[in-house]
C-alpha cells in the first residue's frame, strides 16, 4: 500500500501538450477515480502513472519514491485494462502466474497468490480454461486476478467494465468496490461513466482537456461544483442549463431573470465574484431539484414534449419559452402526459450560477 | 424454399462446371510428369498420348542416381531448405517484431528501404551478391553460401510486421507491467500468437528455397554440394537428354511440398488470411 502525488506533471507528443500540469495526492488506500469525457487525458494520466508513457515534465511520486524513469514493473503497481489483455494462447492459471513466473518467482509463492487471488475473484474452476471460453465477466475476473497476485502498492484500472453489458457491469462495479474494502489498496480507477465515479470513489478527480478541473468526494462534487463542466459532468441526468441575465446586484444578493421569462426571478447570494448588471449569465438546475409549484421561491411553466415514466420516478423533457430544452425529474408525475403544461417552483438555495466563461460564481 | 434451392443447386453447377475442366488443365502436367517418369526415354517419345503410368519409375530413379547422386543432391536440399526456412522466419519475426512494436529513429525510413527492395528484380541482385559472397567473403562451395545470403527476406519481414502489428497492443503493455523482459514478451506472447502467420510464411519461404536454381547453380561448382534442381538440370546435355530420369527427379521434388502443403494447408490459408478481416 502506498500514497501517490503528481507534481505539475506534463505529457508532450512533439510541441502538443495533452497534459498541462496535473497536481494531485492520493492518499493511502484511497479510491481515486479519474473520469471525464473522451480525449481528456484520464487514460494517458493513469499509462503515465503505470509507466507506459513517458513523463514529459514534473514529479510522479509513489510512496515517497520518484518513480519518473522506473520501469513499470519496480513501480510496485498493477494495471486492468479495457480490454482485459489477457494471453489468449494461456489458460487462466498460466494468465495469472505468467508475470511471476517470467520473473523467476518461487513456485510455492507463486502458487499461493495464484490460489488465493482465484479464491478470492472465485474463479477456481475456470483455472484450465483459456480466455476465449470465458464470459465477458469471467475475463474481467481474471484480469483483475492477474492484478491480485502481483500483490501491489497501487491497483490501476483503465475502463474495465467498458466492454461488459449493463446488468454485469453493475455487478462488477459492486464487485471491485468490495474488493477495495478487503484489500485496503490504493486504487486509481478510468472511466468516462459518472455513475462508475459516483458510486465507487472516495475521491473523484475530473478532468477536460488535459487539465484536472476538480478533485473532490462525490457528493461534494455534486453539491459544490467548481465550474459548469463539473456541473454538468456530475449527476444523471445531466444538469440543466439556462440563459438568464443580471437585473439587481445589491450588498451581495444578486437578481437575474431567465432569458425569454423575465417573470422567472431568482436571487441569489453572491459575495465574492464580481458582477454587474445586465450580465449575461447561466442558471443551472438538476433535474431532481425541480419542486412542486408554490414550493420554491419562483414558478416557472413549461410545455412537456416528451414523458418517460420508469415506476418509481418520471423524466419529463420540456422546454422553456427561451427554446431551451430542460429536464425534470419528478417522483410523482404520472400523470404527466406529452404535449401538457406543467409548472414547478425553483429554489434558489438549489441553483447555481456560471458566467459566461463557465466559472461558478459564489 | 423450393425455387432458392433450385438456384442454388444451378449455381452449384455452374461452378463445378467451370472449377472441374480448370482443375484438369492445372493438374494434367502434373500427371503427365509422373506417367513420363514411370517410362523409359524411348516410351516417352512414342507416338500418340500415353495417360496411364507404366512400371518403370525405378529404373529411372536408378539411372538417375547413377547419374547424378541425386539421393545426396536431395539430402543437401532438405538440409538447406530446413534450416533456412527456420533461420529465415526467426529473422524476418525479430525485424517484423522490431518495425512493429518499437518506435526508434529512422524506422519509416528502414520500412522504405525494406519495401523498396522488393521491387528490385532478383537478376539485378544476383552478380553484385555473387561478387561479394564468392570473391570478397571467399564463400563459394559453401553451406553457407547457400544459406546465409537469401536469409533476410524483405517480403517476411513484411509478412511479419504486419501480424505483429495487427495484435492488441495492451497486451504487450499487460505484460511490461508485470515486470516481463522484452525478449520475453516476444519470445512467448508475440510468436505464440503469430504461429498461423509463422506457418505460411514457412512454407513459402521452404519453397522458395526447395525451388531456387539460379543461385545454387552459380554459387557452387562441386558436384558434392549441389542441390536436387542443380543436379536435375545437369542432366540435360549436350548429346543426351535423360527424360524419364529428369521427370522421376521432378516428381521426387514435387512430392514433399505436395505433403507438407497439404498438412499444414489450414496454417497456410489462415496466415494468408490473416488480417483480411478484423
Amino acid at each position: 500500500m502506498a500514497e501517490l502525488s503528481l507534481t505539475n506533471i506534463v505529457k508532450r507528443y512533439g510541441a502538443l501538450e495533452i497534459i498541462h500540469g496535473a497536481n494531485l495526492d492520493v492518499k493511502d488506500g484511497e479510491f481515486v477515480v479519474f473520469v471525464g469525457p473522451s480525449g481528456c487525458g484520464k487514460s494517458t494520466l493513469l499509462r503515465m502513472i503505470a509507466g507506459l508513457e513517458d513523463i514529459s515534465g514534473g514529479e510522479l511520486k509513489i510512496g515517497g519514491r520518484l518513480v519518473n524513469d522506473m520501469e513499470p514493473a519496480d513501480r510496485g503497481i498493477a494495471m486492468v485494462f479495457q480490454s482485459y489483455a489477457l494471453y489468449p494462447h494461456l489458460t487462466v492459471e498460466q494468465n495469472l502466474n505468467f508475470g511471476l513466473r517470467m520473473n523467476g518467482n518461487p513456485k510455492a509463492d507463486t502458487d499461493r497468490r495464484v490460489k488465493q487471488a482465484a479464491e478470492i475473484l472465485q474463479i477456481t474452476e475456470l483455472m484450465q480454461r483459456r480466455p476465449k471460453q470465458l464470459s465477458g465477466g469471467q475475463r474481467q475476473r481474471v484480469a483483475i486476478g492477474r492484478a491480485i497476485v502481483r500483490e501491489p502498492q497501487i491497483f490501476l484500472f483503465d475502463e474495465p467494465l467498458s466492454n461488459l453489458d449493463a446488468e454485469l457491469r453493475v455487478q462488477m462495479r459492486v464487485e471491485i468496490s468490495r474488493l477495495h474494502k478487503k484489500l485496503g489498496t490504493t486504487m486509481i480507477y478510468v472511466t468516462h461513466d459518472q455513475t462508475e465515479a459516483m458510486t465507487l470513489a472516495d475521491k473523484i478527480v475530473v478532468l477536460r482537456s488535459g487539465n484536472i478541473e476538480q478533485v473532490g468526494a462525490p457528493l461534494d462534487l455534486y453539491d459544490d461544483p467548481a465550474n459548469q463542466f463539473v456541473a454538468g459532468f456530475v449527476g444523471s441526468p445531466k444538469m440543466n442549463f439556462l440563459q438568464a441575465e443580471v437585473t439587481d446586484n445589491q450588498q451581495g444578493r444578486v437578481a437575474v431573470v431567465l432569458k425569454g421569462q423575465r417573470n422567472v426571478r431568482l436571487t441569489l447570494p453572491i459575495t465574492s465574484a464580481k458582477v454587474e448588471v445586465g450580465q449575461p449569465v447561466t442558471v443551472s438546475i438538476r433535474p431532481e431539484h425541480f419542486l412542486d409549484a408554490g414550493r420554491g421561491d419562483v414558478d416557472m411553466t413549461v410545455d412537456v414534449d416528451v414523458a418517460e415514466h420508469l415506476g418509481n420516478t418520471s423524466y419529463i423533457y420540456a422546454n422553456i419559452e427561451s427554446g431551451e430544452q430542460i429536464v425534470i425529474e419528478r417522483e410523482e408525475s404520472r400523470s404527466t402526459g406529452n404535449r401538457d403544461k406543467l409548472t414547478v417552483a425553483l429554489s434558489a438555495a438549489k441553483t447555481f450560477l456560471f458566467d459566461s466563461a463557465g466559472n461558478r460564481l459564489r | 424454399m423450393k425455387s432458392k434451392s433450385k438456384s442454388n443447386l444451378i449455381r452449384s453447377l455452374a461452378l463445378h462446371g467451370l472449377l472441374i475442366p480448370l482443375a484438369i488443365i492445372w493438374l494434367f502436367p502434373l500427371w503427365m510428369m509422373f506417367v513420363f517418369s514411370t517410362m523409359p526415354d524411348y516410351g516417352i517419345f512414342s507416338p500418340g498420348i500415353i495417360l496411364a503410368p507404366s512400371t518403370g519409375f525405378m529404373d529411372n530413379v536408378r539411372n538417375l542416381q547413377a547419374d547424378t547422386n541425386f539421393i545426396g543432391a536431395m539430402t543437401i536440399s532438405i538440409v538447406v531448405a530446413v534450416v533456412y526456412t527456420f533461420l529465415s522466419v526467426m529473422l524476418t519475426s525479430m525485424a517484423g517484431w522490431a518495425l512493429a512494436r518499437y518506435r526508434f529513429a529512422g524506422r519509416s525510413g528502414v520500412i522504405g528501404i525494406i519495401l523498396g527492395t522488393i521491387t528490385l528484380p532478383y537478376s539485378v541482385v544476383i552478380i553484385p551478391q555473387f561478387i561479394m559472397v564468392a570473391r570478397d567473403f571467399g564463400l563459394a562451395n559453401t553451406w553457407v553460401a547457400l544459406i546465409v545470403p537469401p536469409l533476410f527476406n524483405s517480403l517476411g519481414v513484411l509478412f511479419m510486421r504486419q501480424a505483429f502489428s495487427m495484435m492488441p497492443g495492451e497486451l504487450f503493455d499487460a505484460a511490461r507491467v508485470e515486470g516481463v523482459k522484452e525478449w520475453q514478451i516476444f519470445l512467448r506472447i508475440a510468436l505464440p500468437l503469430a504461429r498461423p502467420t509463422m506457418a505460411a510464411l514457412a512454407i513459402i519461404l521452404f519453397l522458395a528455397s526447395w525451388n531456387n536454381y539460379l543461385w545454387p547453380l552459380l554459387i557452387n561448382s562441386r558436384p558434392g554440394m549441389m542441390t536436387a534442381p542443380v543436379a536435375l538440370g545437369t542432366l540435360i546435355g549436350l548429346t543426351r537428354v535423360s527424360w524419364g530420369g529428369i521427370m522421376a527427379g521432378a516428381v521426387m521434388l514435387t512430392a514433399p511440398i505436395l505433403v507438407i502443403f497439404v498438412l499444414l494447408q489450414r496454417h497456410f490459408i489462415a496466415g494468408i488470411a490473416a488480417g483480411a478481416v478484423k
